[in-house]
């Protein structure tokens, strides 16, 4: 930590936390390409949005990156055959989530060849126009690689359309044990560069800044060297503290724009990518190959042999596991399975869960590695304060919150927070104050929904009495009026009779 | 609470492996320095004091949980709050003062001032400084006892646990005033201050701390260095000590130049009474001060400017415990008042504009 980082530190600029860095040495482990598992398990939803809707049937034979399921809706991205083979069932498998849910998946079973389908690249991808390879981008399923899984050609088109001047490139990799975007970043700098210089055509940003956390200075110099040639592209180092990877602390860190509360950074002339979703693009445009794989790290004081592995989507965590060497002492030791890492990442209930496209990580945690003190009263410290990367009160929330005064809690921005974890982590009577804020958001939007769906009835029963009323004063207007005609005609029949009136 | 709360499951699933355990002991290893100074100035009657004020407040707390039904009270035992608490009292307490005052003033810090609250982390004011001044009202003449450093002769083992025991008043000849006490008859009885603390009969400030005060008054300077070793491994944070110190001495410093016969000069103010351990030690307290480093500079401002208003005007020599209790009640709505700006909002909680040109292609 710099001289100038220490003294921000003590005068108020001090956002965020220095978890312990543990990655290393699977950092700087080769990376191991892992053999394609013999049955590949592929849920629907691997983005954020609406599901994939499956266009194979069971028995179909089909070849690598031949598509699954088809993207459904505004923001949602389609899926690829990883291999070629069967498709085997279209089932279901666990979700890589806490609650071990069930997800509707495609299982398609390995022939061993592995053989390509047609691949359409593009030799001059520069050539084409930004919304076409927004297209072909969306048709690849590329999504946010960093974790969120958010499709990447929504954010591009939205970029064109916003009119953004910079584009920023997320290669900050906060979060502990993870290292599969250093590595990236240290074996493929020209081919990330190249896929940047392709989303900046896309978007049609003027500037590009790569922002790099200092304690990957590899990573830092390769891209520096690769992004040499290319002066609109300006690789930063940024100071390495947890949560740097989060758009809206990135952006700031970076340009001291600061994205309003209530829009997203492409209102404030920026859009953020991951440096493997870079990686991802460039394949879609220049070789045609849609996102059937991706670089996990594998690490944990559990894991016999840490390093990263490329690995096919759809391949079971166990397996993948396995190819690395398992875990030590059978995992005896073992006390936590998480995807993705210890600062957001989700604990799961068992290995037989799916790499999807937004798994980063799979960590087995030995108890020492782990949060596991009994929960304190709060003590008022303030540790939560201090470390809150967007200037909230978690201790105040939290005290709402435990009183069931939510709406209390969202008057002082329950809503602007972003779950990262730091003020849990910071909290020295171990409250789990990320627990809190879920349950109270969660608690928030469903009131919220049951209220609009209240006022809906409300609006039916009202439109429905007025229908009723209307019909009966209709009916009475009818009765009236055939009432009023029958009497007409019986005095005509009578005048007619020459009875007198 | 809802059961979601308590599931294990939530993230971040790393923790930073801070406890308030851990704090508690960094503060305690910060007090002892000056702790060890007051033994040796003060001699056994000093240490039994200190002894059996933690050991009264460890057993008060003990005993609270234990009517209260508190489902973990060992685990609240263990937290080394009570004894924290326990050891700022003695600190302020007359170095010979009788056991019975121990006792007493553990009952009103923790039962009183802490227990009833809801325990740790519930109460509005600092458990310490409100068995402080409560001691201070009821009896006034223990309270107001002090002894000279390094009596001669420094009694023994045994005699000084029988006086102690036996609550016999310190002999006349072994008192003195302290700086503030004899400086407030001074000016009562209408002398310029400037000759009554040149005087023969008056009591010296030596920065070494070889002078009458509380227990930890003479030792501002160790007090000084311990709050130091507690910025330097980050248990407290600059803002509330500054505004203390800032607070007292601005005023003093001013009011001195202007009329140095009715107005005591900066230095003094710092060195005496509890203005170092109020700086760093009491206005620090996590759950009596505000949360927020603003609220905290303006908390310790507070305590620091009525600590000189007391001393100055008020009926007592000494002001820290008055304002920091007074100061403690404002800390509520210094919260309110001093919240920090949210990402993307300005002050009022409204989403902040873009600046416009610029972003745009």
């Amino acid at each position: 930590m710099g001289i100038l980082t220490s003294l921000k530190d003590w005068f108020g600029n001090d956002w965020g936390v220095h978890p312990d860095d543990r990655k290393r040495p699977a950092a700087d482990a080769p990376v191991r390409v892992m053999p394609v598992p013999a049955r590949l398990y592929l849920p629907l939803q691997q983005h954020l949005g609406a599901p994939a809707r499956p266009v194979v049937r069971v028995g179909q034979r089909v070849k690598k990156g031949e598509l699954l399921a088809a993207a459904q809706g505004a923001v949602s991205a389609p899926l690829h055959a990883p291999t070629s083979g069967t498709v085997a069932a279209v089932g279901e498998v666990t979700a890589p989530h806490p609650s071990g849910l069930a997800l509707p998946a495609i299982i398609v079973d390995a022939d061993g060849a592995d053989e390509w389908g047609a691949l359409a690249g593009s030799t001059d991808p520069f050539a084409l126009a930004p919304d076409e390879i927004g297209r072909r981008v969306a048709a690849a399923g590329v999504v946010g690689l960093g974790g969120a899984a958010f499709p990447s050609a929504v954010k591009l088109a939205g970029a064109a359309r916003a009119g953004v001047a910079t584009l920023l490139i997320n290669g900050s990799e906060c979060e502990p044990y993870l290292s599969c975007d250093d590595r990236l970043m240290r074996d493929a700098a020209a081919g990330i560069v190249d896929g940047i210089r392709i989303m900046r055509h896309a978007s049609g940003a003027r500037r590009v800044l790569v922002g790099i956390e200092d304690n990957k200075p590899e990573a830092l110099a390769a891209m520096a060297a690769a992004a040499a040639p290319f002066p609109e592209i300006a690789v930063r180092r940024v100071p390495a503290r947890y949560p740097m990877g989060s758009e809206k602390q990135l952006i700031q860190t970076l340009t001291g724009i600061e994205v309003p509360a209530d829009g997203r950074p492409a209102d404030a002339g920026v859009i953020v990518h991951n440096v493997g979703t870079a990686l991802a693009v460039r394949a879609a445009i220049r070789d045609g190959k849609p996102l059937i794989s991706r670089l996990i790290t594998v690490n944990g004081g559990c894991v016999a042999a840490p390093g990263n592995v490329e690995v096919r989507l759809g391949t079971l965590a166990a397996e993948v596991l396995a190819f690395a060497g398992g875990l030590k002492g059978d995992g005896l030791g073992l006390a936590r399975r998480l995807v993705g890492g210890p600062m957001m990442g989700s604990e799961i209930p068992h290995w037989r869960v799916p790499v999807v496209k937004g798994t980063s990580g799979i960590l087995a945690l030995a108890a020492d590695e782990v949060a596991a003190a009994g929960e304190g009263p709060c003590i008022r410290c303030a540790a939560c304060v201090r470390a809150c990367p967007v200037g909230l009160l978690p201790l105040e929330m939290a005290a709402r919150i435990r009183n069931d005064a939510l709406d209390a809690a969202a008057a002082i921005g329950l809503a602007d927070c972003i779950s990262c974890g730091c003020c849990a982590y910071v909290c020295p009577s171990h409250i789990p104050l990320v627990q809190y804020f879920q349950h109270a958001k969660g608690e928030l939007a469903a009131r919220e929904r049951a209220r609009l769906r209240g006022e809906a009835t409300r609006k039916l029963a009202t439109q429905r009495q007025q229908r009723l009323e209307r019909e009966a004063r209709e009916k009475a207007a009818a009765a009236a009026r055939r009432k009023a005609e029958r009497a007409a005609q019986q005095a005509a029949a009578r005048a007619d009779a020459g009875e007198p009136a | 609470m809802n059961p979601q709360l308590s599931s294990a499951t939530a993230a971040p699933h790393a923790h930073g492996g801070g406890s308030v355990a851990r704090a508690m002991l960094h503060v305690q290893l910060a007090l002892l320095p000056a702790t060890l100074h007051g033994f040796w100035l003060y001699g056994w009657p000093s240490f039994f004091l200190w002894l059996l004020t933690i050991l009264a407040c460890v057993g008060w707390e003990a005993l609270a949980l234990r009517l209260a039904g508190a489902p973990r009270p060992a685990a609240v035992l263990r937290d080394g709050s009570a004894v924290l608490t326990g050891w700022l009292l003695a600190l302020t307490l007359p170095p010979w003062a009788p056991w019975w005052v121990a006792v007493i003033g553990g009952f009103i810090a923790i039962v009183v001032a802490k227990q009833v609250f809801g325990g740790l982390g519930q109460n509005v004011f600092n458990p310490a400084m409100v068995a402080r001044v409560a001691l201070l009202v009821s009896f006034p003449l223990p309270l107001t006892q002090w002894v000279a450093p390094l009596a001669a002769p420094a009694p023994g083992f045994v005699d000084s646990l029988q006086r102690f025991l036996g609550g016999a008043p310190v002999p006349d000849a072994l008192t003195s005033a302290t700086l503030l006490g004899h400086a407030k008859t001074e000016l009562s009885r209408g002398a310029d201050l400037a000759q009554a603390l040149a005087g023969p009969a008056a009591p010296t400030l030596s920065w070494l701390g070889e002078r009458a005060g509380s227990f930890g008054e003479a030792g501002a300077l160790l007090l000084f260095a311990g709050g130091l070793y507690l910025l330097a491994v980050g248990v407290i944070r600059w803002h509330a000590p500054l505004g203390v110190l800032a607070g007292l001495a601005l005023p003093a410093a001013i009011a001195h130049a202007v009329d140095p016969a009715r107005y005591l000069d900066a230095a003094s103010h710092l060195l005496s009474g509890a203005a170092i351990l109020g700086a760093f030690f009491i206005a620090t307290d996590y759950v009596t001060s505000p949360a927020t480093p603003a609220g905290r500079l303006v908390f310790g401002v507070g305590v620091g400017l009525l600590s000189w208003i007391i001393r100055s005007w008020g009926g007592y020599p000494e002001g820290m415990a008055f304002a920091v209790l007074l100061m403690n009640g404002l800390t509520p709505v210094i919260d309110r008042l001093l919240r920090p700006r949210i990402l993307g909002r300005d002050r009022r909680g409204r989403p902040r504009d873009v600046p416009a040109g610029e972003l745009r292609r």
